[in-house]
């Protein structure tokens, strides 16, 4: 009877998601002003069921309904509970479940916060995001529901994937999904005014914050998936170009050009077509990512057990949205014209080679995605495209974004007088080459790879420059608004990140070796003491085969790590759990890997320098976004500029 | 207006190569997972093994040259082997062609207590306890089935459970361009 209530839920859910759309978006045409009321109450409906059929899958994962064929593959007695909540989006059907209450909640957060915007607007936007419901429900319903019953009921679940037990890989994908399907909320106010036939002067800032706010979920989801990557895996890598990996970075560099081509609507009305553009792509690049990932046209280790049927209609989905959007792009767009010029060099100018360079690297990221694709189509051999290609088309656009980047930030609006600054920007470029040089040769003894010291240099360069206007303005008393905070904030950030990836990509140290018990090895001046080995070591659901390594560094002991090989149970699958060492300059890293008999363990040692400031990098790009979106001139009223408007607005959001 | 259609033009393209991809996937003309091996069109890594049957004796590679042969690398512990195992028995049968198995990390006297009792569908087959010579032919996972040419090349490989599906359409032209079986 449960899982039914859940599918009914799902039913109701559609019919209320076409109610908002179609109530949103005719309402607005025939200007029906109870139609367009009515959208706010269906919104929270939408919700309201949505919300109830995710908290019966959780339910019935906490119980153990094994009468559910999705519970029954992916969960298992022992599994704990922490897990088995994660199981409910640990497989294709549930994950589109929690896709779908993350749209609905997104559209409730619109519905709440965007009562200022004008009726038809924002009837519109909510009805964009139903239609949009429409059909990831019904693509649940018809071919993903994951409340499908298997009679007789197994007695026993085969249990999670055990890739999956993890508990960055708990948090990892809601996060993930809330940056993924939030890029859909700049997709609707972009088709809302695409659909009106005209941008309000106020519409960037009504769409940054809700860009920003997804921006920086997919920021902080990206960056615990590599973080899981890094020491769940067992390879200790942290970044492999694989085709659900870039099917997430895409999103985000389209996502990033948006905020900073809204930047430019916003504060000069320039660039309107090209951020209605950008909008679409993001979101587009967010489906063309759930539909790689889900269709089984690509190979990937993270790939979803894959369908063609399924692929077919996401397709279908795909092609409705993306082409009709950009078909309604191209009979609105040339009615955009600009509002004015600006000189070459200004702020206009910087952020418009951000946009062109952002907007190439993610062009060139998908054309490595699908080469493989596209060879195999036409027979043409099968190829993968790894990192040797992906390394070179995301370096060589974005180091010069690094200079532009630092540069950029004192540029000012209209025409930059960046003489008065110069000298200033050429002492911070100085003493960011000169300390990149003292970190190489002076620390690592090295000038590493060829790009090591313009790494360095590079991130040293957008940290002091991102600091100048915070700090000047702090000496002087004078106000910081929230808003170039968090510019400042997020800049710094990518320094940070930037230094990380160049420590660890200049001088990190990886050893294979045989080792067993009193055996030691030497890495980058620590040695890696083999203890013991302990065998049947019992996990809830797995056991393992745990390995004790002492580090010691001229004597003096550093740590003690464990690392297990997890044999799980059920699924019969060995994982690596490796063992870290966390230091502020360095991650030491012990992975256990086969027995290779007479007491003798193959284990990877490795000695990552740096490498923490890559997601510590990422988490403080977040925290600018969060700072910036807190802007008080986001939540200022805007004048009403269509009558009768309160008193739908008061209750509809109940 | 042309100049604004672009976008749009360039993501009808994208979805008609999508489009195309799952037909061909949906009719099973076209598989991604397909891992070709690097060895296609090379010389087969040569071996000297003992027989799983009587380990005092060794078996040696070059033994095969001038003879088209198939390579079956499988294991007891392997559920998908016990999957093609029938497949294998009738299709070393029917074909003549000699089935070489290499049973990959195993231990010997449940090898031959499953070849007792399931039958035994190789003309030889080999113990590699350690696993260097799967290793050299580099398998990712059992079981894997190779084709060897009488000039001692790789013609095939194919990852997964063997069927007489998978010999008609990959292995069977390729062993009548050879001449057939020996």
């Amino acid at each position: 009877m449960i899982p039914e209530l859940g599918t009914l839920a799902m039913v109701i859910a559609l019919l209320l998601a076409a109610a908002q759309g179609f109530f949103g978006i005719a309402g607005a045409h025939w200007n029906r002003q109870s139609w367009m009321q009515a959208v706010g109450t269906a919104v929270t409906g939408v919700w309201v069921f949505v919300t109830f059929a995710f908290g019966i899958l959780t339910y019935s994962f906490i119980v153990h309904d094994y009468s559910i064929a999705y519970v029954a593959t992916n969960s298992n007695d022992e599994l704990p509970l922490m897990y088995r909540i994660a199981a409910v989006w640990g497989a294709h059907e549930g994950s589109l479940l929690l896709w779908i209450e993350i749209l609905s909640t997104w559209a409730l957060l619109v519905a709440i916060f965007s009562k200022s915007l004008p009726v038809a607007f924002r009837a519109r936007v909510l009805g964009v995001l139903g239609v949009i419901g429409v059909g990831f429900t019904s693509f649940t319903l018809l071919t993903s529901s994951p409340f499908l019953r298997e009679i007789p009921a197994k007695l026993e679940g085969a249990d999670l994937n055990p890739i999956l037990q993890d508990p960055a890989l708990a948090i990892h994908p809601p996060m993930l999904y809330m940056g993924y399907v939030g890029t859909s909320v700049a997709f609707a106010f972009a088709i809302a005014a695409m659909l009106s036939g005209r941008i309000d002067p106020s519409w960037s800032r009504w769409t940054r914050p809700w860009t920003v706010a997804a921006w920086m979920c997919l920021t902080v989801g990206i960056a615990l998936g590599s973080w899981w990557a890094y020491y769940e895996l067992g390879w200790g890598g942290w970044w492999f170009w694989d085709p659900v990996e870039n099917a997430s970075f895409m999103p985000w560099l389209a996502s990033t050009a948006l905020i900073h081509s809204l930047a430019v609507t916003e504060k000069r009305g320039l660039f309107k077509s090209w951020t209605l553009l950008l909008a679409i792509f993001a979101f587009s690049l967010s489906l063309v990512g759930t539909f790689l990932v889900r269709s089984g046209v690509l190979v990937s280790v993270h790939a979803f057990a894959s369908d063609p049927q399924r692929g077919m209609f996401i397709l279908g989905l795909l092609l409705f949205f993306i082409v009709g959007s950009l078909t309604l792009y191209a009979w609105r767009a040339p009615s955009l014209k600009m509002d004015g010029g600006f000189e070459t060099v200004s702020r206009e100018s910087f952020l418009l080679l951000n946009n062109a360079l952002l907007f190439a690297t993610a062009l060139l990221i998908l054309l490595g995605t699908l080469w493989p694709l596209f060879m195999d189509m036409f027979n043409l051999g099968k190829i993968s495209v790894g990192p040797p290609y992906f390394n070179i088309v995301f370096l060589v656009p974005t180091l010069p974004l690094l200079v532009l980047m630092g540069v950029g930030m004192h540029a000012a609006w209209r025409r930059a007088a960046l003489a008065s600054r110069a000298r200033m920007l050429w002492m911070i470029a100085g003493g960011a080459v000169l300390l990149a040089l003292v970190i190489t040769l002076g620390f690592y003894h090295s000038i590493g790879l060829p790009l090591t010291v313009v790494g360095f240099a590079g991130g040293l360069f957008v940290m002091g420059s991102a600091l100048v206007d915070p700090v000047t303005r702090l000496r002087n008393r004078q106000p910081i608004s929230r808003s170039a905070l968090g510019m400042a904030v997020a800049h710094f950030g990518i320094g940070v990140f930037v230094i990380g990836i160049s420590g660890v990509a200049s001088y990190k140290i990886e050893k294979d070796v045989s080792m067993g018990p009193g055996d030691s090895t030497q890495i980058a001046g620590y040695t890696f003491n083999f203890k013991d080995t302990r065998t049947n070591v019992p996990g809830p659901n797995y056991v393992a085969t745990q390995a004790n390594v002492e580090i010691t560094r001229d004597g003096a002991k550093v740590a003690d790590l464990s690392t297990e090989k997890r044999q799980f149970k059920i699924q019969s699958m060995p994982m690596t759990h490796a063992g870290i060492a966390v230091a502020w300059n360095r991650d030491l890293f012990v992975a256990l890997g086969d027995d290779l008999g007479a007491n003798k363990w193959s284990m990877r040692l490795q000695y990552k320098p740096l490498v923490r400031y890559i997601w510590i990098g990422a988490v403080i790009v977040a925290l600018g976004g969060l700072i910036a979106m807190m802007d008080r001139r986001y939540r200022a009223k805007v004048p009403v500029t269509e009558p009768a408007t309160d008193a739908g607005a008061a209750g509809r959001v109940a | 207006m042309l100049r604004y259609l672009t976008p749009a033009i360039a993501a009808l393209a994208l979805g008609a190569l999508f489009w195309f991809a799952l037909h061909r996937i949906g009719n099973g003309t076209l598989d991604v997972r397909e891992i070709k091996s690097p060895l296609i069109g090379r010389a087969a890594p040569t071996f000297t093994l003992p027989l799983v049957m009587d380990p005092a004796q060794r078996f040696d590679s070059h033994s095969m040259a001038g003879k088209v042969y198939v390579v079956n690398v499988w294991g007891t512990w392997c559920p998908a082997c016990r999957e093609e195992h029938e497949s294998l028995i009738s299709l070393s049968r029917i074909t003549g062609v000699p089935f070489v198995g290499i049973d990959w990390k195993d231990d010997n006297a449940e090898a031959n207590r499953y070849l007792a009792q399931l039958g035994n569908p190789y003309q030889t087959v080999v113990a590699d306890a350690e696993g260097r010579v799967a290793i050299d032919w580099g398998v990712y996972g059992a079981p894997e089935t190779f084709l060897v040419s009488k000039d001692g090349k790789v013609l095939a490989k194919y990852a997964g459970a063997l069927t007489e599906a998978v010999w008609a359409e990959k292995f069977a032209p390729l062993v009548s361009q050879q001449g057939g079986a020996p």
